[in-house]
């Protein structure tokens, strides 16, 4: 495993009586893509907080690339950029405007600002309205700009908090292409997003964060893989719905649960599950289906087990 | 590149992100000229409203025009319009993310509180320029020579800039740029409850205590007397009045002394 440039340890922070983060730990390997993901106040934003240098720890450390975030601010602060969930930029100057005053800020000499301006905004395809007012600019031109301008530096790592929050699904696409652009750069990214099949596009690593804590990590099929492969029936008659039920349970060792009036899903465990075992099965009882079909579990049906919260702790 | 680790490095960084962010807002004043014009909408209503409404019923106290004795309160009202200005801005960088993105970039931390209130210097004397012509359409002018006109707008300078750092401390504070704009409106008593409009001497006691100590009334009453406009305080007055320059230097040294520090920590505290 390569060296990793994120690393976390411990984190502690609280607002008030608010514990955002209690212990988060965080290992990302350079020139990969972690998805952060959990539930709306489950500490995501706030973590990229603390390694984005906005924001400090009450415990626990991290280190950027080897320099620490509290103690060599600057040292992080000229190895990272940030895209948030905002379009931050100026919305009364043009995009280009806005480029050239972001590249003198990082301390690129005025010629050297205007030039990396307008090759980022060649390359983002934002050259045409470049010269436009930012508040003309549609929501998905905005969040473009916004990350063309975390872009500056050519940071070590891209800090992404939910960067496509609120986009039409062709503005998303667009963002992940140019996301997989970088990374194929050499770019290191952490990305949070309430949007699973945003992590299952783009990301190498997951953590599920829940409760000021990554309660879980792996690639996207090793946590599909922790919860199984989902037998989904339909059945001709919803008549038949108990006598199915009954042989599913008695195949798989859980009740499965109903997805609709003539429909059923349940978790297989392990392996070894032949579908052609499961229509016979089936048939035996005399259940007639319309449809029977073996699959990966979606990235949500993950989550929701993950985070289910019937025990929370306070 | 001068990194910015030694205190040189960083006074230099600082004053060149400060002057890049003074280009910012010139380059928003460039697209957007509208904004100045709305920030001197108000005076200008004023003008006519008080010098050609109002005014026709209002005596000045030793006699005079009205207009001459107007134009001077509202130079201090247009001055004091830097605190709503700045808290605005800082409010609206501050809820929009565009100054966690500062907070990132390898820049000069106090470069921005330092950028926002030398623009607004900027800008203030362009609008103070605008109300001196608007003034002089009307009838207004100086009439002491040069030296006493050039140290009253000296002395509105001065205070604006101290007023400036209020309205940073101000902005930081509420961090929202609704809740910012939504305030604007409260700040207009203060320039209202002073001597820009009426003489203090007929208010009822305890109002006419907050009017006289108010900075608006020394900075318009020292203008008054620097540029020799009827008003200028004369007899018994309240002492700052009766000592308008000492007044509003000592006003904007206070202020100075409380709100840049507040604001400074303000600005570099890494909270939330």
């Amino acid at each position: 495993m390569p060296d990793p440039i994120v690393v976390a340890e411990g984190l502690h922070k609280s607002f008030g009586d608010t514990h955002a983060l209690r212990g988060l730990d965080l290992s990302v390997p350079r020139g990969t893509v972690c998805g952060v993901l959990g539930p709306n106040g489950a500490g995501k934003t706030t973590a990229v907080r603390i390694l984005a240098t906005l924001s400090d720890p009450d415990a626990g450390h991290a280190r950027i690339a080897g320099y620490d975030v509290v103690r060599e601010a600057d040292q992080v602060r000229a190895r990272i950029g940030l895209a948030g969930q905002y379009a931050a930029v100026d919305e009364k100057l043009t995009g280009r405007g806005n480029l050239r005053m972001f590249g003198r800020l990082c301390h690129l000499p005025r010629r050297e600002a205007h030039r990396r301006a307008d090759e980022l905004l060649e390359r983002f395809g934002l050259m045409e309205a470049a010269d436009r007012q930012v508040s003309g600019y549609s929501g998905g031109m905005r969040r473009r700009l916004d990350l063309i301008a975390s872009l500056i530096l050519r940071p070590e790592v891209l800090f992404l908090d939910e960067p496509t929050t609120g986009l039409d699904p062709r503005s998303r696409g667009e963002i992940w292409d140019h996301v997989r652009e970088l990374v194929a750069d050499g770019t290191t990214v952490l990305l949070t997003t309430q949007y699973l099949d945003e992590a299952d596009q783009l990301a190498d690593d997951i953590a599920v964060v829940d409760h000021g804590q990554v309660i879980a990590t792996g690639t996207p099929d090793e946590l599909k893989a922790t919860i199984g492969d989902r037998l989904d029936v339909v059945l001709d008659d919803p008549a038949a719905l108990p006598a199915a039920m009954t042989v599913l349970n008695t195949l798989t060792g859980t009740d499965p649960t109903t997805t609709g009036a003539d429909r059923l899903s349940v978790a297989l465990p392990g392996g070894g599950f032949r579908l052609a075992d499961i229509v016979r099965d089936l048939d035996h009882a005399g259940v007639a289906a319309a449809d029977v079909s073996l699959r990966r579990p979606t990235l949500d049906e993950v989550f929701l087990r993950l985070t289910d919260r019937k025990e929370t702790v306070r | 590149m001068t990194a910015l680790t030694s205190p040189l490095g960083r006074l230099r960084w600082t004053l060149t992100d400060g002057l890049t962010l003074v280009g910012r807002e010139l380059g928003r004043l460039r697209h957007d000229p509208g904004e100045l014009v709305a920030a001197l909408i108000f005076p200008a209503v004023m003008v006519l409203l008080f010098g050609y409404v109002f005014g026709s019923a209002i005596q000045v106290p030793d006699g005079g025009d009205y207009r001459e004795y107007l134009m001077p309160g509202l130079f201090a009202m247009v001055t004091f319009s830097a605190l709503m200005g700045v808290m605005t801005r800082m409010a609206a960088d501050a809820s929009r993310g565009v100054m966690d993105r500062f907070r990132s970039m390898p820049m000069a931390r106090l470069a921005v509180p330092f950028g926002q209130t030398g623009a607004d210097l900027l800008t203030g004397l362009l609008m103070l320029a605008i109300m001196v012509g608007a003034g002089l359409l009307v009838g207004w002018q100086p009439h002491r020579g040069l030296i006493p006109t050039a140290q009253a707008f000296l002395l509105m300078v001065v205070l604006r800039y101290a007023l400036s750092w209020v309205g940073v401390y101000v902005g930081l504070a509420v961090k929202n740029d609704q809740v910012a704009d939504a305030m604007v409106p409260l700040f207009l008593p203060f320039t209202m409850l002073s001597n820009a409009f009426v003489p203090t001497d007929g208010m009822p006691g305890w109002l006419r205590f907050l009017a006289d100590w108010n900075p608006v009334s020394a900075l318009t009453a020292a203008s008054r007397e620097l540029f020799g406009n009827p008003g200028a305080p004369s007899g018994s007055v309240a002492w700052p009045l009766a000592h308008p320059v000492a007044t509003v230097l000592l006003w904007s040294a206070a202020l100075l002394l409380i709100f840049v520090p507040l604001s400074l920590r303000a600005y570099t505290r890494r909270g939330r």
